[in-house]
């Protein structure tokens, strides 16, 4: 049944292991987004001066207008990173231990 | 007794705020009929482009309905299209349902008044969505079945906790349609005169009522992948065309933008709204309730349940995430564009000789006047049909999201304890279905002349400090109890609404009570640390014999949230 399934599973190192390495994985892109974001937010608090500064002496666009658009285009590939690493590494981790536990 | 008592609460509570508002609709009532110098305005031409574009829209969006209604025969075809969506579909999906008018029209404008500022409302919008991913979507499809209260209450006392998270989903869904029906009405009205603001709210609810009980969440889908495409495309081609005026230069676009606009070079230093004072706390508060309000949507959240597996569930938050962030960046050229092309324009501004911003028909029409300036009458139409298109989408979302709290969170699990059968269920879905959307129409009737500014802000706020901490301390947090959950989740529902009724936007615009009591716009810097603390005290003090079968019954869910080894089974291919 599936509870001895499920005990056979938490007994399994790999099982561990997966879950350490996984969470950490997320948590530290987690991690990096919201460094990103409540840096620029306050930046944008504490800091404004800095944002708003043109990125060069003869252009009217200031650097948090870059910064912005930057945290989008880096979260956006950071999603990409975390599925390809999830498709590529977790998931046949994963496809072993429940096959082993099945057994 | 417990979980009713507090619904009670809560329920209480929304209505304080609804009567608030109501008072003040009457106040405003009495103001117009004071008559006004009427002038008999010329009836403006009918605007054929958008009807015939409506018209073709509602047909195929009927049509999907009828096919959809054949192929919903039980319950997870209707809550779930029969778990059978593919990732990239669920990804076109979840940016139909999360772009709202609010995020395309108002972004938009946002930038058009003050320029940079909007740029803050983008990447807040957008920076949820990694954390849905990294957190939440695979583990809340491995666990949940229907609604979001399925996995908060996965190991926890179901009536509580279920109680507690459908009367959060269920103030976010109310909320957010009365902002959706207002800005309908108005848009509707607007750019088609001869349709009544009452006629229009009432085409939508009606169109709305249709979708979601004949053709459940696979008919809610596909609408919203339609739409999906038909804004991302809009959007793209506007964002062209200004691109193309200004000879494909980023420095002539601002340039220009900050000679028409009449502030000039402070569109480009806004932190703030421009005339309002920094305020540090607000900025941050702001930042942490665009954030984690976006995961803590009940219609957003339910979208996980539609696809086929976990893996699926991780491919369409990429796939959304990317649509999601492409749109955020268009919105802001558009909203540029709109300042070079529209402020200025007598053909668009209301009085020109009192401000070159102010528009004809209101604060969110930037981005419809720019595709008249772009594409003409043609255009307009398309735009307009797309925005009408849009409204559908996200409100065919919220109200199946709210049909399915009161039906399978309060009367499945709550009153019938599980007992009821999947046919019950379903009817009392669809019954939901139509009470909410009478109620949208007639709450957006009422709240026709109403500042709904605040609107966002109450939902967000809800999202982020309810439904959003709950979800991911029962799924991280082995020592979370029903106890911890449930103070927890009203503390946040509680704290919300009562700092917003004593805050800025209610407390002095909407009662005019004076200066405010708690001086924030957005509560969530002092509601969420209160809810973590809440939920924590309440959680470790709690020394009950069912708490620690609660905390002991983690291992499993953790098992199943990580493998996904006795989740809901998907459609197979």
């Amino acid at each position: 049944m599936s509870e001895l399934i499920t005990a056979k599973i938490l007994k399994n190192p790999k099982y561990m292991q997966l879950v350490k390495q996984r969470d950490t994985f997320a948590w530290t892109l987690a991690a990096i987004v919201c460094v990103m974001y409540f840096g620029f937010i306050l930046m944008i608090a504490f800091a404004p001066g800095f944002l708003t500064q043109p990125i060069a002496a003869d252009s009217v666009i200031p650097l948090g207008m870059l910064l912005g658009v930057g945290v989008i285009v880096v979260s956006c590939i950071l999603t990409g990173v975390y599925v390809y690493r999830a498709n590529q590494t977790f998931d046949p981790i994963v496809n072993e231990i429940v096959r082993e536990a099945s057994k | 007794m417990k979980p009713v008592k507090n619904a009670f609460r809560a329920l209480l509570a929304c209505a304080a705020l609804l009567a608030a508002n109501l008072v003040h609709a009457a106040e405003s009532a009495v103001a117009a009929v004071v008559p006004a110098v009427v002038v008999a305005p010329a009836e403006p031409p009918l605007n054929w482009h958008a009807i015939v574009m409506f018209l073709i829209f509602v047909a195929i969006t009927l049509v999907i309905t009828y096919w959809a209604a054949t192929r919903t025969k039980n319950a997870t075809d209707f809550y779930a299209a029969g778990r059978g969506i593919t990732g990239l579909q669920n990804g076109m999906a979840i940016a139909g349902d999360y772009m709202s008018a609010a995020s395309f029209l108002g972004i938009a404008a946002l930038v058009y008044m003050n320029g940079f500022y909007g740029l803050i409302f983008s990447v807040g919008w957008l920076v949820g969505w990694p954390i849905i991913l990294f957190l939440i979507a695979e583990r809340l499809r491995n666990l949940g079945k229907y609604t979001y209260g399925d996995v908060v209450s996965f190991r926890l006392s179901q009536g509580p906790v279920r109680t507690m998270a459908a009367i959060g989903s269920l103030i976010v869904v109310i909320w957010y349609l009365i902002g959706q029906a207002v800005g309908a009405g108005q848009l509707l009205h607007t750019l088609v005169p001869q349709m009544s603001y009452q006629l229009s709210i009432v085409i939508v609810g009606a169109l709305i009522i249709t979708y979601v009980t004949f053709g459940g969440m696979k008919a809610t889908t596909w609408v919203q992948i339609i739409k999906a495409g038909l804004l991302l495309g809009g959007a793209t081609l506007m964002a062209i065309g200004v691109m193309a005026h200004e000879g494909f230069s980023f420095a002539k676009l601002f340039n220009d933008a900050v000679a028409a606009h009449p502030k000039h070079l402070e569109i480009m230093k806004s932190v703030v709204p421009i005339g309002a004072k920094a305020n540090p706390i607000e900025s941050i508060s702001l930042g942490l309730t665009l954030m984690f309000g976006t995961a803590g949507l009940p219609h957003i959240l339910m979208r996980f349940f539609t696809v086929t597996d976990s893996k699926a569930a991780r491919k369409s938050v990429l796939y959304g995430t990317c649509f999601i962030g492409f749109f955020y960046i268009l919105t802001f050229i558009i909203g540029f564009g709109a300042i070079v092309l529209v402020a200025n324009n007598p053909e668009y501004v209301a009085d020109i000789s009192k401000s070159v911003l102010n528009l004809k028909g209101g604060g969110s029409m930037p981005a419809v006047y720019l595709s008249h300036a772009l594409g003409g009458n043609l255009f307009l139409g398309f735009i307009a049909a797309v925005a009408f298109a849009t409204i559908l989408a996200v409100v065919s979302g919220l109200t199946l999201a709210g049909a399915s709290a009161l039906s399978h969170d309060i009367y499945a699990r709550v009153i019938m304890k599980g007992k009821a059968t999947e046919k019950q269920e379903v009817w009392v879905s669809k019954m939901s279905v139509i009470g909410l959307g009478i109620l949208a129409i007639f709450l957006g009737i009422a709240f026709e002349k109403q500042n709904v500014a605040y609107i966002v802000a109450l939902t967000f706020s809800i999202a982020a400090c309810t439904n959003f901490p709950i979800l991911v301390l029962s799924i991280f947090w082995r020592g979370l109890t029903t106890r911890g959950a449930v103070l927890g989740g009203y503390t946040g529902i509680f704290g919300s609404i009562g700092l917003l009724i004593i805050g800025p936007t209610v407390w002095t615009k909407v009662l005019n009570m004076g200066p405010a009591i708690f001086p924030y716009d957005f509560p969530t810097f002092v509601v969420l640390p209160a809810v973590l603390v809440v939920a924590y005290i309440a959680s470790v003090t709690d020394s009950s014999e069912s708490g620690k079968k609660e905390q002991a019954a983690y291992d499993a869910q953790m098992v199943r949230a990580e493998t996904g080894l006795g989740s809901e089974v998907g459609a197979s291919h």
